[in-house]
């Protein structure tokens, strides 16, 4: 029995609201979807008229549709925006090259500018290499590390005063929970603000789709028509949070405003004061903001530069001092590191992508890795 | 975790997992060969996990300093495996020689929601005579209740009695010394002055409670089902139970005098109420909902001495030293996997923590550094308590920030509605298909939905789910009803008094 919208109380419905469970017609769910974006930015006071504004744009769903949106609510309610679209190229084969592919065609259907930023040209590693050092788990331990790096470097490079990224509510679901699964209580407490756009980095980021649910966005996508690149990354299987992820499915099958309800708890969790937090310094070697002598980034780097991929994964502090130090390490702690068993074979050459070659303002030389850019 | 002395041909561990061998000896004292392994991969022999055991319940009670000596402790009992190990831990400690003697006077009160699970009127009696014979070779004065009796609780159960303990003025180390000192000069004639109090109390306990069995109304248990099943949620239902279970010890421990009751939640328990509450919109009352104290209710505080303690070790210790327990079927029991967010969080947590083996405890240690109270530095001075969630008692947390998912829920819901109910004639449009709309119009005709609209603003988010989850408010007992009016008409007669009103009232968390 065909329902009527709930909104208008005229066409026949639709769809049904993932969020609500109301039942809308196309244009009322569009009309709902752009006016509650535009409310979460205004209410959270995410830009100031005359930012420029970089748009993490991956070519999946979340980033298309944010670039979509912010492009039509800036022209609809003059936010006075400078939009830029900023691509990070990772350098996984079958699956990077297919989604920036999408973000080309955005970027020529919607005339943003566009900037790709790989890791390949920061750090001097790309991800399927990186994958080959160091096996199929923890890899996302480092693509979001060098990630986080390769978009402050890309907006400050481009002159952007701000970064938004398509992180929706099922994502900050999957955080609340992951991060009290791993125990992780200064995440939580950060992640707990709901105030301005906070910034971790050098460049303040904000989350415009931050209480979108991940089926109205695609609903949305779907009704709007717009293109996007939807496969999984390959080294996702293996993640951590694909189990919070799958927790998260069964509790919004069970309860659908359980998302919602998630992030609710996220925002008014209290932490006790007397914790021992970290403090936010800078890298002593490349000037990036860290809480450790060296950033994330810098030992990530150094486990992979000498061998000893690891690293930088899991707390091997005492053998990261001696390192520093000098001394010499024994077989068994170069094991833990993750260094190649004798009579692996050499690693081939990393094979020059087109990517590379692309379009790059800055020059291939000027970029070598973290050490090089001063911040 | 195998029983050393069991023949084990191939464990099957999983990798990674350290074998403990047979040859292997005791941890502790080792001398004696082990007979079960806890945690990853520590042996105990049976003397030193009983130490053990009983050393972490004692410890416990002791460092948080909550329990002063005399004080009545009411213990909640369920027939489970965590509660009756706490109550032989309560028996153990009160028996000892005197100087190591835990100093509290026990009653125990064990609640029958038999007519909720769906037990018939046998069952239940046979329940509560399995019940019965563990209760009374306790040797403690007991109370059994009926979930029934929830009709019959006055409102003030969902006032928060502020409590300004006469004792901590002296520091618990003084008032330990001075009953100590008390009881010397007693010893010499008889029993101290608390076991002759408990064998008074007994004599009168026994009597009360066999003819409250007796009287167990129908009419009463009919309203019980008839609440229940008006409750679409199995988590909703869940959710509900515990509600009124609360309030019933709550109603039991006030009515009878004791300040304190002891909860037989373990650490793996917590955990799970750790992930069920945030899933469910708790996060602002975490805190209280899992730590060790809670003084929610203010003149009775709530304590979780079995914290710390495995849902494993629990099963041992039980195994080994002949705890009884009863088994009472729950509402959730051989429900689906997917019926409710508690069993989906039990079942993901059990099986993350197959796989790694810290998950639980982390969980825990997380869930130790929340804070119960905003800022930790209580409130601001001159102003008065926070507004209490009609239900739960916890401080409410729905003021609405901006930029918060409770405002973008809010205005999803009104966007996802007609905005003009008065545009529409009628009988037209919008009621048609009304089964599948649910709050499709402002001015809809249901009477409930009004009821609702006006009860909800006295909830907090957690229980406005619960409620939402209910299709008719009226089969709420009437406490909870009559205690909701009264707030309404207060909240109103303070309306037409705001402007005069000059000291600033119930800071909600979280504003300035």
């Amino acid at each position: 029995m065909p329902a009527t919208c709930s909104a208008c109380c005229a066409s026949p419905a639709a769809l049904r609201r993932p969020k609500t469970g109301h039942a809308l017609c196309r244009a009322c769910f569009l009309a709902a979807f752009e006016e509650e974006t535009h409310r979460a930015i205004v209410a959270g006071r995410l830009f100031r008229p005359g930012e420029t504004v970089a748009i993490g744009a991956s070519g999946g769903k979340d980033s298309t549709v944010l670039a979509h949106l912010l492009q039509l609510l800036d022209q609809r309610h003059g936010y006075g925006l400078r939009l830029l679209l900023l691509s990070v190229d990772e350098g996984i084969a079958g699956y990077r090259d297919a989604s920036l592919a999408a973000v080309r065609r955005h970027h020529r259907r919607s005339g943003l500018p566009l900037h790709v930023v790989s890791y390949r040209q920061l750090y001097g590693w790309s991800m399927d290499r990186i994958a080959r050092h160091l096996g199929p788990r923890n890899n996302c331990t480092f693509c979001g590390v060098f990630r986080r790096q390769a978009l402050d470097r890309g907006a400050l490079l481009m002159g952007a005063d701000k970064i938004a990224t398509g992180h929706n509510a099922d994502d900050v679901a999957e955080t609340v929970l992951m991060n009290f699964l791993r125990g992780d209580v200064g995440r939580l407490r950060r992640g707990a603000g709901v105030g301005p756009a906070g910034g971790e980095g050098a460049v303040p980021r904000c989350k415009p789709l931050r209480h979108a649910y991940e089926k109205e966005i695609v609903l949305y996508a779907y009704f709007q028509g717009l293109d996007y690149f939807s496969t999984e990354c390959v080294y996702a299987p293996q993640a951590y949070r694909g189990y919070a992820r799958a927790l998260l499915k069964d509790l919004e099958a069970v309860r659908p405003s359980a998302v919602a309800d998630l992030g609710h708890s996220g925002e008014r969790l209290l932490l006790r004061s007397d914790l021992r937090m970290p403090s936010r310094g800078t890298c002593q070697r490349c000037g990036y903001v860290a809480s450790q002598t060296l950033c994330k980034a810098c030992v990530l780097l150094e486990g992979l530069d000498r061998g000893l991929p690891k690293l930088g994964i899991g707390k091997h502090r005492r053998l990261r001092d001696k390192l520093r130090d000098g001394q010499p390490l024994t077989q068994e702690e170069l094991r833990h590191l993750g260094a190649p068993a004798e009579g692996e074979p050499p690693e081939e050459q990393e094979p020059q992508g087109e990517l590379g070659t692309d379009k790059e303002p800055w020059g291939r030389r000027e970029l070598r890795g973290p050490r090089d850019l001063n911040f | 975790m195998c029983q050393a002395q069991e023949q084990y041909g191939g464990c099957g561990w999983p990798q990674g997992r350290p074998r403990v061998g047979c040859a292997q000896k005791c941890m502790k004292c080792k001398e004696a060969s082990p007979v079960l392994v806890i945690r990853v991969g520590d042996a105990f022999c049976k003397a030193c996990f009983r130490e053990y055991f009983v050393h972490k319940f004692r410890a416990m009670l002791g460092k948080n300093r909550a329990i002063y000596p005399g004080e009545k402790v009411l213990l909640a009992l369920s027939g489970g495996p965590a509660s009756s190990s706490m109550l032989r831990q309560v028996q153990e400690g009160l028996s000892r020689e005197t100087a190591k003697k835990l100093r509290f006077i026990p009653g125990i009160i064990y609640i029958d929601e038999g007519a909720v699970c769906g037990q018939s009127l046998a069952e239940r009696a046979e329940t509560l005579l399995q019940m019965e014979t563990i209760l009374q070779a306790s040797g403690f004065p007991y109370h059994l209740a009926h979930l029934e009796e929830v009709f019959d609780l006055p409102s003030s159960i969902l006032q928060h009695v502020p409590h300004n303990p006469a004792g901590p003025k002296n520091s618990y180390k003084e008032a330990v010394e001075g009953f100590i000192r008390q009881q010397r000069q007693e010893e010499g004639g008889g029993p101290s002055l608390p076991e002759r109090h408990i064998q008074e109390k007994l004599a009168e306990f026994c009597m009360q409670d066999v003819a409250r069995t007796e009287g167990l109304a129908t009419v009463q248990t009919e309203q019980l089902i008839q609440l229940f099943g008006s409750v679409k949620t199995l988590t909703a239902k869940e959710e509900l139970l515990q509600t009124l279970r609360n309030h019933l010890i709550l109603h039991t421990a006030r009515a009878q005098g004791y300040s304190k009751v002891m909860m037989g939640d373990s650490c793996t328990r917590l955990a799970v109420k750790l992930l069920t509450n945030l899933s469910l919109g708790r996060g602002a009352s975490l805190a209280m909902d899992t730590g060790f104290s809670d003084d929610r209710h203010g003149d009775v505080v709530v304590v979780r001495p079995m914290r710390e303690y495995a849902a494993k070790e629990i099963a041992f210790y039980n195994h080994l030293f002949g705890v009884p327990t009863v088994f009472t079927p729950a509402l959730d029991t051989k429900a689906l996997e997917k019926a409710s967010i508690h069993r989906v969080i039990e079942r993901f947590l059990y099986g993350l923590q197959a796989e790694f083996p810290s998950t639980v405890s982390t969980v825990y240690r997380t869930g130790e550094k929340l804070s119960a109270t905003p800022g930790d530095a209580g409130l601001a001075p001159g102003a008065t308590e926070p507004e209490r969630c009609l239900l739960c008692s916890c401080a409410l947390d729905t003021n609405v920030e901006d930029g918060s998912a409770l405002q973008a829920i809010l205005v999803s819901e009104q966007l996802s509605q007609q905005r003009l109910p008065a545009a529409s004639p009628a009988g037209r449009g919008c009621c048609q298909g009304a089964e599948e709309q649910r709050g499709c119009c402002t001015n809809t005709t249901a009477p409930g939905a009004d009821a609702r609209a006006d009860f909800l603003p006295l909830l907090c988010y957690g229980c406005r789910l619960t409620i939402k989850d209910m299709t008719c408010l009226e089969s709420l007992p009437l406490y909870i009803r009559s205690e909701a009016e009264r707030r309404k008409r207060r909240a109103l007669m303070k309306l037409e008094i705001q402007e005069f009103l000059l000291e600033d009232e119930a800071v909600n968390p979280g504003e300035s």
